[in-house]
């Protein structure tokens, strides 16, 4: 079976500092993948290598096939990104940012056209195409930011934690996004501090100092270390000596 | 290239969409073109002058006559001993001595050539050079009305002058204004823009996508090239209009130097973008960049008075030489076989910077 994600051993360095410390996971198609930990583990650090923003220092990594570091430009093909930071351009409409990165992505012009309505039609955006992006709800924003992430239907997506200072609400639904995503083939790597989130993810790291300190099924890890709720494992990682 | 359209498309979109920075764009080079035209003058008025005159003819007379025609001189005094004049000089009554010596008609009539002597305050060197020019020019066209040449005081005659014979300096200065207008404005709107996207967040994600380095930079280039030609092209017709600055030449030749001088302009603004990081460290390289190469440019400072290291720095920049062209073609009615070496190197100029543009722009970090 071909995998979406296969890391061994991939690191990155910044001078003596060991941000991403010989990590070696994998990710299947379809999969909802979940990457923990505190700030600075070094979760985006890995997934800035994944998708070509950050030369790695040592190890090896494939993403949809091609070898990161080596073939970045043809990942690019393969993957949609959705960064920390709202990355839309908020001066310009709904539906001009869909058009723009459908023509980036090398879409004809009927193609753009049928997913901007299918994209407006499943977020509920009629009749907001024409509204700057400026002027949407945040949650909104965010779930428009992925949905553009997927305009030319990428096998791997990563989102950099999407849904940090959104209500509940709205990360249900952004959830379901990722669901419905997952289901259609594409496999999802999302980077969260939100832990009943984790619960939601097919598989998951917990990454602590650069290194990956669980991996498995959200029930796998809990039972392998004796921890009742993700919480527990994850407090127990990231503070040793804090729970007991 | 399908991406390209895109690119630019989307640069138009937020150029017609961000007000401020649209008027800022259109107003500010026509606001600062009528203001700093009249800042940057060299024209001098009413300076005072003492008149020495030993031979007492009538062309002695014209020759006073014809300093002070224009509003340029103003004579103080006129005497035959030239040490009162040396007195008004250093007394500061007087700015300026012109010594017509004796026998001048006679010389002037006999051998067609005859000598006067001007003499200068000198304490502030640039306004003496420019009064003496003046004087020179005058006295230059006093002789060849009566087709003889006077020698005045073994100074040299600007050759700037030669070309603007009603030494309206607004001629002169307007073009080079307007240069390095559309210089400023295309560095710091090219550099500042990709600086924005690096800040926001857009310019990462824009990376992480199969866009290549090129169809980035041209993306870039297209938009801030076209709007950099339409307020160029504003810009001369505010200068025509208002100023009356003279279009001798042909104008395709300006709008085509235009073009290829803001693709090193522009490119510059790249260049600077690539190698910073956030808004304020853009602005800081590129004012950098631009003090030295528009005061450096033999713009508003004579490039013969520069040490010669500065002289050599000045040749290399890109301003002089299409202000160079602008002046030529606007001015002297020069045409695109007398500019065309000019523009060829600015041409590869442009192509150099803007190679290294897309050499140094990095989707990949680190």
């Amino acid at each position: 079976m071909n995998l979406a994600i296969e890391a061994r051993g991939l690191t990155r360095r910044f001078g003596s500092f060991t941000a991403v410390d010989a990590i070696t996971f994998d990710v299947k198609p379809g999969e909802v993948f979940g990457f923990l930990g505190a700030n600075g583990a070094g979760k985006t650090t890995a997934m800035r290598m994944l998708i070509g923003l950050l030369q790695p220092t040592a190890g090896e990594a494939w993403v949809a096939g091609y070898a990161v570091g080596k073939e970045s430009e043809l990942i690019k093909r393969r993957i949609g990104y959705m960064s920390q930071r709202f990355s839309l351009y908020d001066d310009l409409t709904v539906s001009e940012n869909i058009t723009l990165y459908g023509g980036i992505y090398g879409l004809g012009s009927t193609e753009i056209e049928d997913r901007r309505r299918q994209l407006v039609a499943r977020l509920g955006l009629e009749g907001r195409e024409g509204a700057l992006v400026r002027s949407l709800p945040l949650g909104w924003k965010q779930q428009l930011a992925f949905s553009v992430a997927l305009i030319h239907r990428p096998s791997v997506v990563f989102l950099d934690e999407p849904t940090g200072g959104v209500d509940p609400i709205t990360r249900r639904k952004f959830w379901e996004l990722i669901y419905e995503t997952a289901a259609a083939g594409t496999a999802v790597l999302v980077t969260t501090h939100y832990l009943d989130e984790a619960e939601y993810c097919d598989r998951l790291t917990i990454m602590v100092d650069g290194r990956i300190a669980a991996y498995g099924t959200p029930t796998d890890v809990k039972r392998n270390a004796g921890a009742a709720t993700l919480d527990d494992l994850f407090l127990r990682l990231t503070r040793p000596g804090a729970s007991e | 290239m399908r991406a390209l359209r895109f690119l630019v498309w989307k640069e138009f979109l937020q150029i017609v969409r961000d007000k401020a920075t649209l008027a800022q764009m259109l107003m500010v080079p026509i606001v600062q073109l009528l203001v700093l035209s009249n800042a940057a003058t060299f024209s001098i008025q009413e300076t005072s002058v003492a008149v020495v005159d030993q031979d007492r003819t009538t062309s002695s007379v014209a020759l006073a006559d014809r300093l002070t025609g224009g509003r340029q001189f103003s004579v103080e005094r006129v005497t035959a001993s030239p040490n009162e004049a040396e007195r008004d000089l250093v007394e500061g009554r007087a700015s300026m001595i012109l010594h017509i010596p004796p026998r001048f008609e006679e010389e002037l009539v006999r051998d067609r050539r005859a000598q006067v002597q001007l003499s200068l305050n000198a304490e502030e060197g640039a306004v003496a050079g420019l009064v003496g020019g003046y004087a020179q020019a005058i006295i230059a066209d006093f002789a060849r009305d009566r087709s003889a040449t006077i020698r005045a005081g073994g100074m040299e005659v600007r050759p700037r002058a030669w070309f603007n014979a009603t030494r309206n300096y607004k001629h002169y200065m307007v073009p080079a204004i307007l240069v390095s207008l559309i210089t400023i404005i295309g560095t710091l709107v090219t550099a500042q823009n990709v600086a924005r996207e690096r800040e926001l967040g857009t310019l990462e994600q824009l990376n992480v996508t199969p866009l290549t380095k090129t169809q980035f930079i041209a993306g870039k280039l297209i938009p801030a090239w076209i709007a950099g030609l339409v307020i160029f092209a504003v810009g001369l017709a505010v200068g025509k209009l208002l100023f009356g600055i003279p279009i001798r030449g042909p104008v395709w030749v300006v709008m085509v130097g235009a073009g290829i001088y803001l693709t090193v302009a522009l490119g510059i603004g790249l260049f600077v973008s690539t190698i910073t990081r956030t808004q304020q460290q853009t602005m800081f390289v590129s004012f950098f960049l631009l003090m030295i190469y528009l005061l450096m440019s033999g713009m508003f400072t004579p490039i013969e008075s520069m040490p010669s290291w500065a002289q050599m720095v000045g040749a290399a920049t890109p301003v002089r030489h299409f202000v160079w062209v602008m002046r030529a073609v606007l001015v002297r009615g020069a045409g695109f076989e007398t500019v065309w070496p000019m523009l060829a190197g600015l041409g590869v100029a442009g192509l150099a910077v803007l190679a290294l543009a897309v050499r140094l722009y990095n989707k990949t970090s680190g």
